[in-house]
């Protein structure tokens, strides 16, 4: 990834930094100009709390390039607890356990080592939260 | 608004072309749909293509492709719209005879996927998901779809064998189709027990990566008698986007571009879902199908998967879907299969599809689709 690319995402990839928008109450990660609910322009942002629920998920077996020392993987979409849904890859479990509904917490990690840029990358996986 | 019919259709066998150019493949294609109306001149063209830049290193193609034609000098743009490109190219098409721009529009699509490895190939198409938040975490296209058929599977029990019902059903289609890429009978247990590529879908659930063109050439419906062959009316058009990352959608069950395109092009048409004679849809993967003949609502929300199951959507069923073979046997060259399933129709309501053949065949709707639906156009053909 250009490193302009990946110093713009800073606060999304570092801070988990998400907007809600003033008029209809809608967060979003990262961050909007406009709200694609009400068309508001007005945002407040805030730092997510790390917590949430796995929503679906896979077994990533033929990545691309960037991955392949990586595969296989699991990899989920999360409900945040604060309300806006990511794509991360979910770690430190067998993947017979993933499970729709399982209560996960963002950690952050590398996630490429030979980003497009050639530069090691990283941002949030998700973990598994025993119960 | 005029009329508009589609009046000469091309396209060459696909497959891994390696001795073929992209200029080559797309030229082959593009002067067999003008052979076939019988013209020599166009006014315009329209190409789909996805991503030549990374797939060949050649951006550009509305020159490239005009010049090697023999079009030089006619307005001539390349379309993108990831793997709805062609889809969207012939929508362009379609808007420009209409309007009363131009009379004789060409319609065209081209990929040529297999000059990169199959690593650049999945990263090429990967840009058409939302790469900052999507493509960062290493995800796939059979992962963003394999995501939908858990979702699927966990809401309305849709099975395994289901999604591989889908699959055999193509394959079997395709044996019939003489340019399809992988022209061989597949089975139930053989998708199941096939090579895992993103859980729980397996290599046999995943169309393939194809090079190929197709071509059609438009005209005004009024001017159909001047050209040779009978022509086949456009009567329905839609297309609609949606969220570009999957994660930012409240259902991953359904895809509501593929429902939004569906609604306009029913009501341009006049048409209902029950007038629907059969479908093409872009079946990138099984569980692909099975969403998108119920976002179309050809099936109701959960039945997609049971009615590919009991033959509901084969040649001789209620609804015939994809009896081109799909993506699935005949390729996915993804800029061109949206102008592919035009020509499908198109032999289809001509009579003109040989053993593959739909019997009376009248009203043909074709479904295209961009990344994970971010985009989809949908258009509805009848026989004049
Ligand atoms: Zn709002």
């Amino acid at each position: 990834m250009p490193p302009a690319r990946s110093w713009r995402a800073y606060p999304q990839t570092y801070r988990l930094e998400a907007a809600r928008c003033s008029k209809c109450g809608k967060a979003f990660f990262p961050p909007r100009l406009v709200c694609n609910k009400c068309n508001g322009r007005q945002f407040e942002h805030f730092e997510m709390k790390h917590t949430g629920k796995v929503v679906t998920h896979t077994i990533i077996r033929t990545p691309s390039d960037e991955f392949s020392g990586q595969a296989p993987f699991a990899l989920g979409i999360i409900q945040m607890d604060d309300g806006p849904r990511l794509t991360s890859q979910i770690v430190d479990l067998p993947f017979e356990e993933l499970r729709i509904g399982m209560p996960v917490r963002l950690e952050f990690r590398r996630i490429s080592s030979e980003g497009e840029a050639g530069a090691i990358h990283y941002g949030h996986k998700a973990v598994p939260v025993r119960i | 608004m005029r009329d508009v019919a589609v009046i000469g259709v091309g396209m060459q066998k696909w497959g891994e072309l390696w001795e073929k150019s992209t200029r080559d493949i797309f030229v082959e294609s593009a002067l067999l749909a003008m052979d076939d109306a019988g013209v020599d001149s166009l006014d315009a063209m329209y190409i789909g293509s996805m991503s030549p830049g990374l797939f060949t290193s050649q951006e550009h193609l509305g020159s490239v492709m005009a010049d090697y034609l023999g079009q030089k000098s006619i307005p001539s743009t390349r379309v993108e719209s990831a793997c709805a490109s062609g889809g969207v190219a012939f929508r362009m098409a379609f808007m420009e005879v209409a309007s009363g721009m131009h009379d004789i529009v060409l319609a065209g699509g081209v990929e040529k996927m297999t000059d990169v490895g199959g690593g650049d190939a999945t990263h090429a198409l990967a840009t058409a998901a939302d790469m900052q938040w999507e493509g960062v975490q290493g995800v796939t296209f059979p992962g963003l779809y394999a995501m939908m058929a858990v979702a699927h599977m966990d809401k309305y029990g849709t099975t395994r064998e289901q999604l591989a019902a889908v699959a055999v059903k193509n394959h079997h289609n395709g044996t019939m189709n003489p340019r399809a890429q992988f022209r061989m009978e597949i089975t139930v247990e053989g998708v199941i027990n096939s090579t895992k590529v993103a859980d729980p879908l397996n290599i046999l659930d995943c169309s393939p990566i194809t090079d190929g063109a197709a071509a059609v050439i438009l005209v005004p419906a009024d001017m159909v008698k001047k050209f040779k062959k009978p022509g086949v009316k456009v009567i329905g058009s839609g297309h609609a986007t949606d969220t570009i990352a999957l994660h930012d959608r409240e259902d991953l069950t359904t895809l509501s571009a593929v429902t939004e395109a569906a609604e306009q092009a029913y009501k341009m048409s006049g048409k209902d879902t029950k007038d629907i004679d059969l479908a093409e849809v872009h079946d990138c993967f099984t569980i692909a199908e099975i969403i998108v003949s119920e976002s179309l609502g050809l099936f109701e929300r959960g039945k997609g998967g049971p009615a590919a199951e009991v033959g509901e959507t084969s040649l001789k069923g209620r609804i015939p879907i994809n009896a081109s073979g799909g993506l699935k046997s005949k390729g996915h060259p993804v800029g061109a299969t949206g102008v592919a399933q035009i020509v499908e129709l198109t032999e289809q309501l001509r009579g003109e599809a040989g053993d593959r053949q739909v019997s009376s065949a009248r009203v043909g709707l074709a479904q295209n689709m961009g990344g994970s639906g971010g985009s989809s156009v949908v258009h509805i053909l009848e026989v004049m």
